[in-house]
């Protein structure tokens, strides 16, 4: 009963950005099936956390971190070639046709020049533009200074226009 | 009139001055049906931003994650390897009394070959899994731990 009642509570915590932590990890991690389950890692992560987080007033900030550090380690293991079989696993069979579909589109366009973007600026235009953070709690975040994430951010949509005019002006699609 | 205010904020925009309010003006205008001709460009970005926020997470928040069973499978897939590795061990030490031809048939040795490499080709499998499962471990680890520290 008691277990019940955290479950809700925990459920209730989580329901705002549980969206949010999955876009991130989907940003990074490209593949859907991969992202939803470092999401579902994560959520369990921070269930297990559930009590010793009655403290922090920014559990949203916390969660983002850690989808961030979580994500960014699976990246690394798999530059590493560690991850090469589970990757392979991933990759579903209709996602090239997806792929094929969507390049006709040109908002998918913007979606293909956010692949080509280093870590940082991905992530930081991520929280901005399409999470609509503000620039301290990207700042806090990410663990940047305030800075460094307008000189990032600054970058990361400067490419996204200059990728976006070099196809206008070739006029492909 | 109204474009000329777009290309101003635009021009924040990209920059990274622009505030939170800003940033909606110019995704509602961005948004709508008509749009400047020479500010076209910018619609794919804005229109992007906006879809990418409608995703959403549809597993259960709570329930048992795949990535147990899968590494279920990683602990069953070295221990066979090691049961393997004991049984192919018995049989090369058996046959060093005698030559092999003396105590089997050839079909037995064929197949015990065969066993045999089979047995190296899915130990080393189970190996190399088994360094990316410290690998996973280690990295699980540590971002707790950076987790923790943080905020």
């Amino acid at each position: 009963m008691r277990l019940k009642m955290q479950q809700t509570e925990f459920l209730n915590l989580v329901m705002p950005f549980k969206d949010k932590l999955f876009r991130l990890a989907k940003r990074l991690l490209v593949s859907r099936e991969e992202a939803e389950d470092a999401t579902q890692e994560i959520l369990m992560k921070l269930w297990s956390k559930n009590k010793k987080m009655e403290g922090y007033n920014n559990v949203e900030a916390f969660a983002m971190t850690m989808t961030k550090n979580f994500c960014l380690d699976r990246l690394k293991s798999r530059q590493a070639g560690n991850l090469k079989l589970v990757h392979s696993n991933y990759t579903d069979n209709d996602s090239s046709l997806d792929k094929k579909l969507e390049a006709t589109d040109s908002v998918s366009w913007v979606q293909k020049i956010m692949e080509e973007l280093p870590e940082q600026q991905k992530m930081v235009l991520q929280l901005r533009d399409v999470e609509q953070y503000e620039y301290d709690e990207i700042s806090e975040m990410l663990e940047m200074k305030p800075t460094a994430v307008r000189v990032a951010l600054s970058r990361a949509r400067k490419t996204v226009r200059e990728e976006l005019t070099k196809k206008h002006n070739y006029g492909i699609g | 009139m109204e474009s000329d205010k777009i290309e101003k904020l635009l021009e924040k925009y990209f920059e990274a001055t622009t505030t939170a309010s800003e940033e909606t003006t110019l995704r509602t205008y961005f948004s709508q049906e008509q749009v400047a001709e020479h500010l076209e460009q910018y619609t794919p970005m804005f229109r992007y931003f906006s879809k990418e926020r409608e995703e959403r997470f549809t597993k259960e928040v709570l329930e048992p994650k795949t990535g147990t069973s899968r590494r279920m499978w990683y602990s069953w897939i070295s221990a066979a390897a090691i049961v393997l590795l004991l049984v192919g061990a018995y049989f090369n030490t058996s046959s060093s009394s005698g030559t092999l031809e003396d105590e089997y048939t050839q079909a037995e040795i064929a197949a015990a070959q065969e066993a045999l490499s089979l047995l190296s080709i899915n130990f080393s499998k189970g190996a190399g899994q088994i360094v990316y499962l410290e690998e996973f471990e280690k990295n699980t680890n540590r971002f707790l731990d950076n987790g923790q520290k943080s905020p």
